[in-house]
């Protein structure tokens, strides 16, 4: 806290800039890979937001799937393609989705949040799955974005969109590291410890546990309309709970103690993942169950506790995960 | 005196069980007062009553004029009246800094404004303050799992106390604590509560401690109060003698 100067926004300027102009030579499925990873690191960035709180969501795919559809009925049906449009539209509707799911859930904790998320999500699937207007099981094609109007900047999406996601994802960290530093933030952490001291200060836990659902809901969507772009359609499988269960496995692998960790979680994953998909197309589902094993036991606050060893001057910042 | 606290006729059953019947109390302000009371008589939950932490089945609590019956704890701290715990109510994970900035930052900020970065100097300037003041500096950056006894007794005061005191209940502040370190706890959170000229109840089984630090003994039995005087007077109550002093209480369960 008052240990050691936080360097986290320089850090997470240069870092994001490298990338951004990484993107420029890097090879365009490279390129494309680390887009969906950021596009989905967002979405981690939520369940990061939620566990520190002590909350685990299986249902973050309700978000994700609003999110991705937002993009598709916006496209298809009423010519939106603007996409800082239909990113507003999808924090508009994350909002008021999650602000009244959230309603019910402020109430439940462990197991039973986890579980109604996940209900919800399946809710969701279910209906789309049903609904032909949604595409049914094979969704949809979602038109190509526009930025700010100007299609000339889509002449080569496989350079515009990279960028916009890898801004995007940027201002996003920012303003989360915030966040997590701001009192809302430890309010959140204090939750986590004890609801009974927290209500004995004079604040609401149902109240932090409604926000930072909504927050989690957001950055969900956010997410989702960037995947949908990015590739172009989307489907139920969205909502789908394993969908929602990979989220919470990359943020179990990154770690909660930094906004950093479920973004660098979310690359490696991805990049593991097509990998293995390559390699060993046969286990690398069983190859992901055993590195969630190994990561639970010997890094149980995740990949990001090995990056914090490192520089034993920043463990001081991290330390009220 | 003016009344800070009044409690009418307040009841409390828990299925078949009493806990609280017909008490009638007064608090003036700045008035230290001691309540005293074998296992089970009340006491826990006369404290859970006013700060709302249980809603009574009949009676009324007033508190500076305002009727704050039934209303949440969070509403009714947002008032002034602070409470420790019997069994200390900290962070685990956090050191004793985070526990006391968290504590200053939810107690001195509404919600809304929580956005604002949580290290900021005023509030670390008040947490430093109360550091000394406690005599618990040197444990700032211990983890609270890690502290002794009396030390996490005063961390619980010092949180309950980082927002607007206008009345202090404490719930046994000095159980679990050794004995030769009573007086000095009680010395170090009395101080503080003097600087705030905040009112204080707190719930005691040691009489010497009760008899030293009190104006006025409320004594309770079987969720009824059966003395309420001068410290002097209630300790020679009949009563109080035979149902109270009389059988040496055992320290712990009532929760």
């Amino acid at each position: 806290m008052s240990r050691g100067k936080d360097r986290t926004i320089p850090l997470l300027t240069l870092g994001f800039s490298l990338l951004l102009a990484a993107n420029f030579v890097m090879p365009r499925w490279l390129s494309f890979l680390v887009m969906v990873s950021l596009a989905r690191s967002l979405v981690v960035i939520g369940i990061v937001v939620l566990m520190r709180s002590g909350l685990v969501s299986f249902g973050q795919g309700f978000f994700y799937c609003l999110g991705g559809y937002t993009a598709g009925i916006a496209g298809n049906y009423f010519g939106i393609t603007d996409i800082s449009l239909t990113l507003l539209i999808s924090i508009a509707i994350s909002v008021l989705a999650g602000g009244l799911i959230g309603l019910l859930l402020c109430n439940y904790r462990e197991i039973f949040f986890a579980m109604l998320t996940l209900a919800v999500s399946m809710i969701l699937y279910s209906v789309i799955v049903k609904n032909p207007t949604l595409g049914g099981s094979d969704g949809f094609n979602v038109p190509p974005p526009h930025i700010f109007g100007i299609s000339p900047a889509m002449a080569d999406p496989g350079l515009s969109l990279p960028a916009v996601t890898c801004i995007v994802v940027y201002l996003v960290s920012v303003l989360i590291h915030r966040y997590f530093k701001s009192g809302l933030g430890y309010a959140g952490v204090a939750v986590r410890l004890n609801e009974i001291r927290v209500e004995y200060l004079g604040a609401s836990p149902k109240v932090i546990v409604y926000s930072k659902y909504i927050l989690a809901g957001v950055l969900a969507s956010i997410g989702g309309t960037l995947i949908a772009y990015a590739t172009g359609h989307v489907d139920p499988e969205l909502a789908y709970w394993t969908t929602s269960g990979e989220f919470v496995f990359v943020g179990l692998l990154g770690g909660v103690s930094h906004v950093a960790a479920p973004v660098i979680a979310s690359v490696l994953f991805q990049v593991l993942r097509s990998y293995a998909l390559d390699l060993a197309p046969y286990v690398w589902q069983m190859l992901l169950g055993f590195v969630l094993l190994m990561i639970i036991l010997f890094l149980p606050e995740g990949l990001w506790s090995v990056i914090a060893r490192l520089n034993p001057k920043r463990r001081g910042d991290e330390s009220a995960p | 005196m003016k009344a800070l606290l009044e409690v009418h006729n307040l009841s409390k059953n828990f299925g078949a069980v009493v806990a609280a019947e017909d008490i009638n109390v007064t608090i003036g302000e700045k008035e230290v007062v001691g309540i005293i009371g074998a296992n089970g008589a009340g006491k826990t939950t006369f404290v859970n009553i006013i700060t709302g932490y249980v809603k009574p089945t009949a009676g009324t609590v007033r508190f500076q004029g305002t009727d704050i019956t039934g209303q949440p704890p969070r509403k009714i701290i947002r008032m002034g009246i602070c409470r420790s715990f019997q069994i200390t109510q900290l962070f685990p994970d956090m050191d004793v800094w985070e526990n006391l900035m968290v504590s200053c930052t939810l107690l001195n900020n509404p919600l809304k404004r929580l956005t604002r970065p949580f290290d900021q100097k005023g509030f670390r300037d008040r947490v430093m303050g109360t550091l000394e003041e406690f005599g618990i500096s040197e444990y700032a950056h211990e983890a609270v799992s890690t502290l002794p006894q009396g030390v996490r007794k005063l961390l619980d005061v010092a949180m309950a106390m980082m927002g607007p005191t206008n009345l202090l209940l404490l719930d046994e502040p000095t159980s679990g604590v050794a004995i030769h370190e009573k007086f000095p706890l009680m010395d170090t959170i009395m101080e503080s509560v003097k600087s705030t000229g905040a009112a204080t109840i707190f719930i005691e089984h040691d009489m010497d401690i009760v008899q030293n630090y009190t104006d006025r003994i409320i004594a309770f039995y079987d969720g009824r109060v059966i003395a309420d005087g001068p410290a002097a007077e209630v300790v020679k109550n009949e009563e109080v003698i035979r149902y109270v002093i009389g059988q040496e209480p055992e320290r712990d369960g009532e929760g």
